[in-house]
């Protein structure tokens, strides 16, 4: 049956809590409208967040949503996916969530580059908690927040991918809807573990990032116009595409250099991807041959009278003497 | 002569192959239609701390050990020098010769609390320091001395075979101790050849060279030293029996329950469970008998488990958690450190009505405390964990055979209740093997409760509403992916749909119909997976405990009733909810309460006082990390009745 989705058909009827003007409303229109340009059955869809403002997102889409704890989306969706590897999963979190406190799963997600999308809500800031630096805030910056300036240096969460070895890494733009939307179906359709860094501004507590500064606020009229501060990738001709194991180290160099360019200029688009490494799912399947037909979601493992029907006796043999 | 009675025990430097001569000398026994129970003690380190196993031998089935030594089998000088005190007056000790001018003194690995008391006693028996001073108050005390050359045989062996390293076959003098000690017990060779070829049967060089070495051993200290020695083992008809850890009945439960996704961080003691599932994570289901459609059957159905070792146990709960919702059965396995860092993970599925099976092997803490010892402590933790009102179910498992049993009960309570259970199990059931009927794996029921998917049916006629409010607080359950039944989980209150709702009447709802399965469970749940009770029906002394000190307990009271006294034995298996019903009416029969325990405050006295107003008269407690032996319960008990003690009693013996 050929699924005529519309992004509406991804909106639930829950009141959306998020402050006028908040970035996340463009992530979660990109989100629906991906979601519904790649016709994917909204029961084999299943949305994670984790803890924040970014973390009501699943309740606003319609298909399976899990809210889950701070930092936790990723282990929690894994699971999900590792359990049913049928489902489209996509997480998804704050700066916060996913650099401060869920660092260790970013890092862990990174490595085992499951066929999953992480989007990153990058503000900053830590919203719902009333304006805190996150960990994304450069060194001594100041929203308005913030008693004082920020202590801590920034960490650059697309190196943090590629040092994990993230085998899809890309930046996008929450007021750039159809780029972000693009974006996002190329992280869902890529083989492997994605991660999309949003640019988002917090309308409230980052007076700094903000959707002006993102257009180009302060910097000099290029032929009378100001020109905006994000630019994309594909505009300059960038290819961050692994075709041969031969280019890893120089596609990888370049992503690294790119991932630097903040201020005047900020790339968005695809950093790298390369789909030659080995999925997770490839890699279980190497020592679990039924993993595919078989999945841990789908076994039957009780017979007709409702008893359990694995079958123990090879392994009770090891074990047993004579 | 005791014949099929002893007390066996093997030491040597961590990572010297203590373990695969312990095997090797369960399985000969076993081999030998005996029973065995063992127990395995260790140090956290690598190579060079010492470890032994105790291996206890009978004639009969037995649950337990013994403190007291029979036979010694020693390869280094810091065995000797711990054990041989405890070695009884009948029993034997074998050594090197070549280690006698060792003095206790030089031995690093020895604690200098250690080195005190071994100075008083060797100074209140003729003084000394070296290991042939130790020997000789252990020979005037009447204990045999076996000196086996160890070392000579070794070199003997490895020119045999023609070994240019001789620290290539250095961990083969442990199964010479194990045949020499084969010799001095005149049981037959023949039975440590196959447990020997068992051990090694992929590599059958290795197992002729070690049968070499255990014939040398065997016919050395049989001809020298086995004439009229007091213990002896012989074999005795038997069927075919399991020899087997506690952690691997518990693995064996999980695989026949229907676990298919365990997560892990690696962590001692609970780690073995894990290894073992990763080893053997394909499996078949049975085939019906017709011919020719069971090759096809059996890749249809092939089962198989993932395991997955996660960043933190932050990942290992929350990565379970996300299994269970998709629809598999799903656990975790930790002890204390890791499950303390599961507390938020515990919570998210109480509140989203989550079945998670949590394996929690307790150890010794607080904090590391001494990570590879035993200790009941985590009772209260377990209860109390996490913060709010979460529901779940507790249960402890007493022995192997109820952990392999009990670990299919906690997936079905799992998904019958929508909640987390957490089945608790330690150290010392863990790392104890012991020699156990075949499990009969027919006719063990499967209870996925309310699901929809994966055979569960969906009532189309309305809209699905996860959470929907019913008679018994129970919701139907989908899996996700299953068309038609779209639904939310978060970690704040919810509505029906699983939405976040800060609503005070839906609140109030909510609260009542998660904590009110709990109700639920205690009308359902067959009284035998609450309480079991032990011994003489109408004793008016009753034990009270839980977990691993069954074994010891029953032991315990079997000998104090051959002897007259009558003590009853309440086994607590449901923790939580807590059988008030079930345990008021033993415990009211009862005129004194006995609690025992293996932890500081007697965690268990103290529930049943709150859940049912009973106060135990004494408590018998163990912290020092070395599980409780039947030796200690006989004679605390014994002292409570005869009114010698009273209150608390403090065991602490331990090695």
């Amino acid at each position: 049956m050929a699924l005529d989705l519309k992004a509406a058909d991804f909106q639930t009827e829950v009141h959306n809590d998020w402050c006028p003007g908040c970035g996340d409303f463009g992530i979660l229109r990109a989100i629906q409208m991906a979601l519904a340009e790649l016709k994917v059955p909204a029961h084999r869809t299943a949305m994670v967040s984790g803890i924040g403002c970014s973390g009501k997102t699943p309740h606003y889409i319609k298909a399976y949503g899990f809210h889950t704890l701070h930092g936790r989306s990723l282990p929690y969706a894994t699971g999900i996916k590792l359990a049913n590897p049928d489902l489209e999963v996509v997480v998804m979190g704050g700066d916060g969530d996913g650099l401060g406190i869920g660092a260790g799963h970013f890092v862990g997600a990174g490595r085992r580059n499951l066929d999953i999308t992480y989007v990153i809500f990058d503000n900053g800031v830590y919203g719902l908690t009333k304006g805190q630096a996150s960990p994304t805030l450069k060194l001594g910056m100041k929203p308005k927040s913030l008693p004082a300036p920020n202590l801590h240096e920034a960490i650059n969460p697309l190196w943090l991918a590629l040092a994990s070895g993230v085998t899809f890494v890309a930046r996008g733009y929450s007021f750039d809807i159809k780029h972000l939307k693009d974006l996002l179906m190329r992280a869902i359709r890529h083989k492997g573990y994605a991660f999309v860094d949003v640019l988002q501004p917090c309308p409230t507590y980052n007076d700094i990032n903000t959707k002006e500064w993102f257009a180009g606020e302060g910097l000099e009229p290029v032929e009378g116009k100001v020109p905006p501060r994000v630019y994309k990738l594909d505009s300059r001709g960038y290819d961050g595409v692994v075709r041969d194991d031969a280019e890893v180290p120089q596609k990888l160099a370049q992503a690294v250099v790119k991932a630097l360019e903040w201020g005047d200029e900020i790339p968005i688009g695809v950093l790298y991807q390369n789909e030659r490494v080995s999925t997770f799912e490839e890699r279980i399947a190497e020592r679990v041959p039924s993993y595919r037909a078989n999945p841990p979601s789908s076994q039957v493992f009780w017979d007709d009278e409702k008893n359990a029907s694995t079958d123990l006796s090879k392994l009770l043999k090891d074990l047993t003497f004579p | 002569m005791k014949r099929n009675e002893l007390s066996w025990t093997i030491g040597g430097p961590q990572g010297s192959g203590v373990d695969s001569s312990a095997n090797a000398f369960g399985r000969a026994v076993t081999f030998g239609g005996l029973h065995v129970y063992g127990r395995r003690e260790y140090y956290s380190n690598i190579k060079g701390e010492h470890s032994y196993f105790q291996i206890r031998v009978a004639g009969h089935p037995i649950g337990a050990h013994v403190d007291p030594i029979n036979v010694l089998a020693t390869f280094d000088e810091e065995t000797a020098f711990r054990h041989f005190p405890h070695v009884t007056d009948d029993g034997a000790i074998l050594y090197d010769p070549a280690q006698v001018n060792t003095k206790y003194t030089d031995i690093p690995t020895i604690e200098k609390r250690v080195k005190r008391d071994l100075g008083r006693y060797l100074e209140a028996r003729g003084g000394g320091e070296t290991l042939g001073d130790a020997l000789r108050t252990a020979e005037a005390r009447g204990v045999r001395l076996c000196p086996v050359p160890f070392q000579d045989y070794l070199n003997a062996i490895a020119k045999e075979f023609q070994v240019d390293q001789l620290s290539s076959i250095a961990r083969m003098v442990n199964l010479m101790a194990v045949g020499g000690s084969f010799g001095l017990l005149g049981f037959e060779f023949e039975r440590v050849e196959q447990a020997i070829q068992s051990l090694f049967a992929k590599r059958p060089k290795v197992a002729t060279m070690n049968l070499a070495g255990a014939r040398r051993a065997y016919d050395l200290v049989h001809d020298q030293f086995g004439e009229g020695f007091a213990y002896r083992l012989e074999p005795i008809p038997s069927a075919p029996r399991l020899l087997l850890t506690g952690a691997q009945a518990v693995a064996l439960g999980k695989i026949l329950g229907g676990c298919r996704f365990q997560t892990y961080y690696p962590i001692t003691p609970a780690s073995d469970e894990s290894e073992y599932l990763e080893a053997h994570q394909n499996f078949d289901a049975h085939a019906p008998t017709g011919e020719g459609e069971e090759t096809a059957f059996l890749q249809e159905h092939a089962q198989s488990l993932l395991v997955i070792q996660t960043e933190d146990e932050i990942a290992a709960v929350t990565m379970a958690t996300g299994a269970a919702i998709a629809g598999a059965r799903a656990a975790t396995c930790t002890s204390g450190p890791g499950f303390c860092l599961m507390m938020e993970g515990l919570g998210w599925a109480g509140i989203n009505e989550v079945p998670l099976v949590i394996t929690l092997y307790q150890r010794a803490g607080p904090s590391t405390g001494i990570p590879t010892r035993h200790e009941q402590g985590d009772l209260r933790f377990a209860i109390h964990a996490g913060h709010g009102d979460s529901p779940r179910i507790i249960l402890a498992s007493g022995d192997l055979v109820e952990g392999f049993y009990d670990a299919v009960t906690v997936f079905n309570w799992a998904e019958r209740y929508q909640l987390p259970v957490i089945h608790l199990v330690d150290k010392a059931l863990a790392n104890s093997n012991m020699t156990l009927p075949v499990f009969d794996t027919r006719g063990v029921p499967i209870d996925r409760g309310v699901t929809i998917g994966n055979g569960g049916a969906l009532d189309v006629a309305e809209e699905y509403r996860r959470f929907k409010f019913t008679a018994d607080g129970i919701s139907p359950r989908a899996l996700v992916g299953t068309p038609g039944t779209l639904f939310w989980n978060t970690g704040d209150e919810h509505d029906e749909f699983g939405h976040i709702t800060e609503d005070p009447e839906l609140r109030n709802l909510m609260m009542d119909k998660r904590m009110g399965k709990l109700d639920l469970a205690l009308r359902e749940i067959d009284e035998a997976d609450k309480v079991l009770y032990h011994g003489p029906k109408d004793a008016d002394t009753v034990i009270v405990s839980w977990g691993s000190t069954k074994g010891a307990i029953l032991d315990a009271i079997g000998r104090l009733e051959a002897e007259g006294i009558r003590v009853g034995f309440l086994q607590l298996r449901l923790l939580l909810p807590f059988p008030v019903p079930e345990v008021t009416r033993h415990l009211a029969k009862a005129k004194r309460l006995i609690d025992i325990e293996m932890n500081y405050s007697a965690q268990l006295a103290g529930l049943i006082r709150e859940k049912t107003g009973f106060a135990v008269d004494d408590t018998v407690v163990k912290f020092n990390g070395r599980p409780i032996s039947a030796d200690e319960v006989e004679a605390a008990v014994r002292g409570i009745v005869a009114g010698k003690t009273r209150g608390r009693v403090v065991l602490t013996f331990g090695t």
